[in-house]
């Protein structure tokens, strides 16, 4: 067996995103069919589910945000790029933006901290490891409407644990009609849902450090903390970098639901993402091409994390 | 032994594990009391002995406008939407893997980028113009239309080529001199070969497909169709202007949506992670 890209060989070393190497070349199998129509046949599936439900419906959102449609379907007229000053130059898309930015940054920041911590303390104990990671990972599973209406629950007006914590310290907590209220809630459950994703990769990728590579830090480094920053932390960092770019995109657009079921319809004075506008412009404002124009905004700002991400993996550093 | 874990380790990881179990532990047991308990009493971590009723009303109540949606049905739908999104994304990708590893053609490397761009774009980016497409296509309030339009990522394309490519030569051509064709040769040896991996496709693509929210939403207006996710949506708009809102019912609703995927993430946890490490999403 010469080759050396076994899955199996190398997913313990580390994870990391198979989708960086179609950039690199690959060298093909040695031996393969050489039949000219065979293989037509098994992508032809594939190829017209991704033409029909993919392509066709990429190339009309791009479009259609050159359009003004009329909401009452009688035509539609070209406006050039209208749509998108109108969208980019609103204050509330600008708000919406900048809650955003926040919201992002906040949930990849809290979910992968956590997660890092609970891995690496994870990775340290042996008794109880695999009831403890268990316990970590199950919520991975629970869908984002489930967590927002579990966090409903937990921030109701009636019943909510937090909303009592808070009125103990004499805050009358709101959630669903005071704006930072319902942010903060937002948020907590966005990283409660994303925490298990990244402390499994990061878990996994502390497993994969080899255990010549830890007895060499712990000879050079006697400080726990320092050793854990100058040694493990550097070797972790493409699996950082991998969940930084998955992060991201979680919170841009996999929020959505949790953003939905917190909101409850009435996002008027409520924190919302772009997402989410883009949702509400098309389909209860009737602005196709406003929504269409927002997007492809968020098309491009997805195509320059992803070309970011193929960029850097394909020039990471190799060790193990 | 070095890096021996002390106390303080361990405290983490059980406020850790506090963190994330809690707040389910808490549904669970609310979701076996009465409504009017949970609204005097709040929130609970004590079993409230009401739990048949509750399961019984969610599971078999006709609920909605029309009256023609049970929790029973919505779960049965949720499944067909997990079953199916798994077991299609199998056997599409697999299909174009093999295409596109074992075969020499002409372009092979422009389909290789036809399918892969749609790791660039989620769907959430594409919602408003898919609709459209599907309701041209006629194809709103229909399981073909729940499902197959899920399907259009490369996602599990690039795994199992992935996996493919380190099958090794040899066996390819030891079939040849045996004599087996594309066919034989797929059927006989790739697909026992790949069967661990695609168990772990399995479990990754039926919790995102039981997970499924904005897609369904827009998807069925029927009640029929309605899944689990889109229940939950049903409950809080009921819950709205209620006086005393169907607490119990609501977190019942939730364990019901949350207890499959949970299960077999727990059950197939070795799959699970080596399929989500090995091949992102």
């Amino acid at each position: 067996m010469t080759d050396a890209t076994h899955p199996t060989a190398a997913s313990g070393a580390r994870p990391r995103r198979r989708a960086a190497s179609p950039a690199r070349s690959e060298p093909a199998k040695r031996a393969q069919f050489d039949r000219p129509l065979l293989p037509w046949a098994f992508l032809a599936p594939q190829l017209l589910v991704v033409c029909i439900f993919f392509y066709w419906p990429s190339v009309q959102a791009i479009t259609s945000s050159f359009y003004l449609e009329d909401p009452f379907g009688f035509g539609s007229t070209f406006v050039g790029l209208d749509n998108y000053k109108d969208a980019l130059g609103s204050a509330e898309y600008q708000r919406i933006a900048g809650f955003t930015a926040l919201f992002t940054v906040l949930v990849t920041g809290f979910s992968m901290g956590l997660g890092l911590l609970f891995a690496v303390k994870a990775d340290k104990v042996i008794r109880g490891r695999s009831s403890y990671r268990t316990a970590l990972i199950s919520v991975y599973a629970i869908a984002p409407p489930v967590a927002g209406l579990m966090g409903m629950m937990l921030f109701d007006q009636h019943i909510g644990p937090f909303v009592k914590l808070a009125a103990w310290f004499g805050y009358d907590m709101k959630v669903g009609i005071n704006y930072n209220d319902t942010a903060f809630a937002m948020i907590l459950v966005s990283v409660w849902k994303q925490v298990p994703y990244n402390f499994i990769f990061f878990l996994s990728g502390l497993q994969g450090i080899p255990a010549s590579v830890r007895e060499a830090a712990v000879i050079d480094c006697r400080n726990g903390f320092t050793r854990f920053r100058t040694a493990i932390l550097p070797l972790l960092a493409p699996t950082a970098f991998f969940l930084l770019i998955i992060n991201i995109t979680y919170a841009l657009f996999d929020t959505f639901a949790v953003i939905d079921v917190m909101v409850k319809d009435k996002p008027a004075n409520n924190p919302v993402t772009l997402v989410y506008k883009v949702y509400n412009d098309g389909f209860r404002g009737n602005d196709i091409g406003g929504s269409a124009a927002q997007s492809v905004i968020l098309m491009v700002v997805v195509l320059v994390l992803t070309l970011i991400q193929f960029r850097w993996l394909e020039r990471r550093v190799h060790y193990g | 032994m070095m890096n021996r874990a002390t106390p303080f380790d361990h405290l983490i990881l059980i406020l850790a594990t506090l963190f994330m179990v809690l707040p389910v532990a808490v549904a669970i047991m609310t979701s076996t009391h009465t409504a009017v308990d949970i609204h005097s009493n709040g929130l609970s971590l004590a079993p409230g002995g009401h739990g048949v009723e509750t399961y019984t009303t969610v599971l078999t109540k006709q609920g909605g406008f029309t009256g023609q949606v049970t929790g029973l049905r919505m779960m049965m739908n949720s499944l067909i939407l997990g079953i199916g999104f798994a077991v299609g994304k199998i056997v599409l990708s697999m299909l174009a893997a093999y295409a596109l590893v074992y075969f020499r053609f002409r372009f092979a490397t422009a389909m290789f980028w036809v399918i892969f761009t749609t790791l660039l774009l989620p769907l959430e980016v594409r919602i408003m113009p898919s609709y459209q497409v599907m309701s041209d296509l006629k194809l709103l309030n229909t399981y073909t239309g729940l499902i197959v339009p899920l399907l259009a990522s490369a996602t599990g394309t690039f795994y199992f080529r992935q996996f493919f490519k380190s099958v090794p030569d040899e066996l390819l051509e030891a079939a040849r001199i045996d004599g087996a064709g594309p066919f034989k040769f797929l059927i006989d040896v790739l697909i026992p070969l790949s069967r661990t991996m695609m168990a772990a496709i399995f479990v990754i693509m039926f919790v995102y497909g039981w997970n499924q929210y904005l897609w369904p939403m827009l998807m069925t207006t029927e009640e029929r169709f309605f899944t689990l996710m889109r229940g939950i949506k049903q409950i809080l708009q009921v819950w709205i202007g209620s006086q005393i809102p169907d607490y119990n019912e609501a977190f019942a609703l939730a364990i019901l949506a949350l207890a499959p995927p949970v299960l077999v993430v727990v059950v197939f946890q070795r799959w699970f992670i080596k399929g989500l490490t090995e091949s992102d999403k």
